[in-house]
């Protein structure tokens, strides 16, 4: 069947089979910052934002989502340079591998949408679908704090 | 220009910080920077079929409905596939690893064995086809633990004719190794106070959030090119040529950025066979393993029973330490001898008090995934098994564990005898202890961590109790006199450099630190340095990233190769400047003399385009002929539920002696990500398995690795150390941290409600039996 999508902002037309993930649509459409980490919903590499909300794109039939409009991580980033959530993941030394990176920014995207002022315990729970194996949370937590700050207009920031 | 020194270090103004990582920006806007992210058209994609028995002998294996389904190429078997043995573990060659594994064989030894594999056109099918597959078996009786492969009778694993150093695979001992230094028995009945403790770790995976993936393609001269996720590029070369009988040169290896490794992908797993199916089919191929197979078909960490006896004299100081380890490395031999060596010799130099010591190791094959190099390689079941033993003797002798360790831990300018006793599956190397700042962890760790205060607080005694645990560590920097690493600088005629580095960073930041090195060296900022590592076919050879070797040993490869690079920028500096290059210095990308300056982009132009133009540029190599030890003194807060039996970490710091932080928050990011993974396989991370031998929870929902909002505050202290043979000062970072968790969190529980757990992962419900058992 044939979905129509806005990725990034650009608007897509494609070819789906019915029980293909919106994942494996967004890899094979050239979106390769949307991880397959484990094709079960588990970690959270493959989070996007599906019109406005995080979701593991792993878990979402394609079929359901003709119309839909998906930012991914490769989006993120504006003509004035970097998002904040990238640039203070970099400042605060949060990227270690980076493969869980594009999911973790896109689900603190989204929490940052609901919540501009979260606590660090929020930050926590708000990442507890989104696995690392890397980092221990320090930094990426340190740096989304530090992204919220930065987004809200905070002059400590 | 001579090495630095630690005088120099306030002069660095590139080591020692925290620059962004070079790769940052391509993974923070996520570019297809993964190997799995390459796209190569008409790729065929492989599936593996794996044995749904434990053990059991293969008679007959039909691939007929497989080779008729639509859309498959390619169907690989024990029937149409190499036969030599050989081990997975990419290690140095010769590998100290027995040769027990053939590509497919007649015999499958572990549920999850590979029995087959199929290329498509597409993964479904692929997939589709594997499943068609008819294999009848001969089921053999399972050996599912350590007690059952050592029993009399027990079924052989390994009963092939053709495996090459088993140490006895009648009896399923794939290896052993033992060191002694002095009369243990002896020192035992010497001593006033002895303990003894048996622990007993489980199966733990890496886990690392992208798995295994390999794509593979003939380049345009029929060299076949493999882009693959891997810790050992150039072993992977080897291991591939050897296995497909193809001539080294005729393959490159690739490793772009990786997903994380923490050892598992120290193995050449997926590789040869992507790499078959081009051969065979002229066509390129992609193999990625599935979660599922992350888990079970990958590697493993090796579970370990370990006694430790410890003699003491009455101040505490040890007399004799006596430890035994047997190790289950499943049903291949992957890293059996050096991770069982590591055991012993990433643990016992660290209290060098003891004239007496003995190490013991055995290692037994069953019919159980395949265990490997994981992170802490074998020093992280030896530490909790010694550190156990140190709480047990602290609370013995009346005497603060912390002071404990002060008494007894090996300082700078001492030795151990085991150095040199044990090595990686061989015997070791002498070595003295050039930079030990263990004592300021221990005292700094200790201070601001509170013990004093935490460890004389009262339990509490509602349903909640509070308790605070310790532990100190070593581990190594390299492997001595057998890592090799190899770089080189190049300068180009804007004034900027490439290096050239076979090392593979991980994801751990090491291409930064490589960078940040010869920056520092050639007075440029890091991003003037550019860096191409880990391609067997532009980089000098680097064993690659294990043990802990990256920063010390390919780091001292590149200060070595840019010390040689800047003295012939000086040498140029100084014939237009007439000046002599001794007289110079760079500073801010010029080269400054008394009688003028000239620019890096003036003398790379020079050596382009003239007068007397010629490449500037040097290749070094460094052999380490130490591994000196970074050390660690890790501390834990826990709560302990005596209802429940649920354990909560609620605070946990780790002083750290990695000498010169290349980049601090990079050796930071190294703790605290070790710290957790440890705090996981201290608390909930387990394979479990049915009494048949398959695994019961290979996946992330069943299998729990900590989320960040399961983790306490973990705080690093790195040391102020100076490393005399590292690059710049520095030793390694990144797999102490993983060894502190277990012991400290352990020895927490006991202050909290005086149990011993020795069986990780220390779960609500292992806790709540133990606590009844002590009447709680």
């Amino acid at each position: 069947m044939k979905i129509t999508l806005t990725v990034d902002g650009a608007p897509r037309e494609t070819v789906i089979d019915p029980g293909e993930s919106l994942m494996d649509v967004l890899r094979r459409e050239g979106k390769t910052s949307v991880k397959n980490g484990c094709d079960r919903g588990d970690c959270g590499s493959c989070a996007v934002l599906v019109d406005g909300k995080a979701v593991n794109a792993c878990l979402v039939f394609a079929a359901q989502i003709d119309g839909a409009e998906i930012r991914t991580v490769e989006g993120l980033a504006g003509p004035g340079g970097l998002h904040p959530l990238q640039f203070t993941a970099l400042d605060a030394g949060a990227v270690q591998c980076g493969f869980c990176t594009p999911g973790m920014l896109m689900t603190a995207l989204d929490l940052l949408a609901v919540n501009p002022d979260p606590t660090e315990a929020e930050v926590r729970r708000a990442l507890a679908g989104s696995y690392c194996r890397c980092t221990g949370y320090v930094k990426p937590v340190a740096a989304i704090l530090a992204a919220a700050a930065i987004l809200r207009g905070d002059g400590d920031a | 220009m001579p090495r630095t020194t630690g005088k120099d270090r306030a002069k660095f103004t590139v080591v020692g910080v925290s620059e962004r990582k070079v790769d940052g920006r391509a993974l923070i806007t996520g570019k297809p920077v993964f190997a799995g992210d390459a796209d190569v058209p008409g790729a065929l994609h492989v599936a593996l079929l794996t044995s749904p028995l434990a053990h059991a002998r293969i008679r007959r294996i039909d691939t007929s409905a497989a080779e008729g389904y639509p859309g498959v190429v390619c169907v690989l078997t024990h029937e149409n596939t190499p036969t030599m043995r050989y081990t997975t573990a990419g290690q140095g060659h010769p590998e100290p690893s027995p040769y027990d594994t053939r590509m497919f064989d007649t015999k499958v030894r572990f549920v999850g064995d590979r029995v087959a594999a199929v290329a498509a056109e597409s993964l479904a099918a692929a997939r589709a086809a594997a499943a068609l597959i008819a294999v009848d078996y001969e089921e053999l009786d399972p050996v599912l633990s350590i007690d059952a492969a050592l029993a009399p009778g027990a079924p052989v694993i390994h009963d092939e004719d053709d495996c090459v150093d088993v140490w006895d695979a009648a009896h399923n001992v794939a290896s052993v190794v033992a060191a002694r230094a002095g009369d243990v028995a002896r020192g035992i009945a010497e001593s006033a106070a002895v303990v003894e403790t048996t622990i007993e770790t489980q199966y733990a995976q890496h886990a690392p959030l992208e798995p295994h993936v390999v794509v593979t393609h003939l380049d345009a001269d029929g060299r076949i090119v493999i882009l693959s996720s891997t810790q050992v590029p150039f072993h992977v070369r080897r291991i591939v040529a050897r296995l497909l009988d193809l001539p080294i040169h005729r393959i490159r290896v690739i490793k772009p950025r990786l997903g994380g490794g923490f050892g598992v992908k120290q193995e050449v797993l997926i590789e040869d066979v992507a790499a078959l199916v081009t051969l065979r089919t002229g066509r390129p191929a992609r193999f990625e393993y599935t979660r599922e197979q992350e888990f079970v078909s990958s590697r493993t960490r090796h579970p370990m029973r370990i006694r430790v006896r410890l003699g003491a004299r009455e101040d505490g100081t040890l007399h004799a330490v006596e430890m035994d380890a047997i190790s289950n490395t499943g049903a291949y031999g992957a890293h059996a001898l050096t991770v069982m060596s590591n055991t012993g010799s990433k643990t016992l130099p660290l209290y060098n008090r003891a004239p007496h010591v003995s190490f013991h190791g055995r290692v037994v094959y069953t019919n159980l995934p395949v265990a490997g190099a994981y992170r802490g390689y074998g020093g992280t079941q030896g530490a909790f098994a010694l550190e156990t033993a140190m709480d047990e003797l602290a609370n013995r002798l009346g005497i603060d564990a912390v002071v404990l360790r002060e008494r007894n831990h090996i300082r700078t300018g001492e030795t151990s005898p085991i150095f040199e006793e044990l090595g990686e599956g061989r015997k070791g190397t002498p070595q003295i202890i050039t930079s030990c700042a263990l004592g300021e962890c221990l005292r700094q760790g200790a201070e601001r961590f509170g013990w004093a205060e935490r460890r004389a607080r009262h339990p509490g005694d509602g349903s909640v109790r509070r308790g605070v645990g310790m532990s100190a560590h070593m581990q190594g920097s390299g492997i001595a006199l057998i890592d090799m690493a190899a770089a080189t600088v190049t300068m180009n005629d804007d004034g900027s450099f490439n290096l050239f580095t076979g090392s593979t960073d991980l994801g751990t930041g090491s291409d930064t630190v490589l960078a940040q090195i010869a920056a520092e060296v050639l007075g440029v900022g890091v991003d003037a340095v550019l860096v191409t590592a880990a391609d067997t076919d532009l980089t000098p050879f680097d064993t690659g990233a294990y043990a802990s070797s990256t920063t010390y040993v390919s780091g001292n490869a590149v200060e070595a190769a840019a010390l040689l690079v800047r003295d012939q920028v000086l040498a140029v500096a100084a014939s237009m400047l007439a000046a002599r290059p001794e007289d110079l210095t760079i500073v801010g990308g010029h080269i400054e003399g008394a009688r003028g300056s000239v620019s890096l982009a003036d003398i790379g132009r020079r050596s382009y385009y003239g007068p007397d133009p010629g490449q500037i540029a040097a290749t070094a190599s460094f052999v380490p002929e130490a591994s000196p030890p970074p050390f660690m003194a890790a501390f834990a807060e826990v709560e302990v539920d005596v209802e429940t039996g649920l354990i909560r970490v609620t605070d946990f710091l780790a002083a750290v002696d990695c000498g010169t932080a290349v980049n601090p928050l990079l050796a930071e990011g190294q703790v605290e990500g070790a710290v957790a993974n440890g705090i996981g396989y201290a608390l909930t991370e387990e394979m479990l398995f049915t009494s048949r031998g398959r695994t019961r929870n290979p996946d992330l929902a069943r299998y729990k690795i900590p989320g960040a909002a399961d983790l306490p505050p973990i705080t690093v202290m790195l040391m102020d150390s100076y490393e005399p043979t590292g690059p710049m000062g520095a030793k390694s970072v990144a797999e102490i941290g993983i060894n502190g968790p277990l012991p400290a969190i352990a020895n927490a529980v006991h202050h909290a409600v005086g149990i011993r757990l020795t069986r990780p992962p220390f779960t609500p419900e292992k806790v709540w039996r133990a606590l009844r058992t002590a009447g709680l």
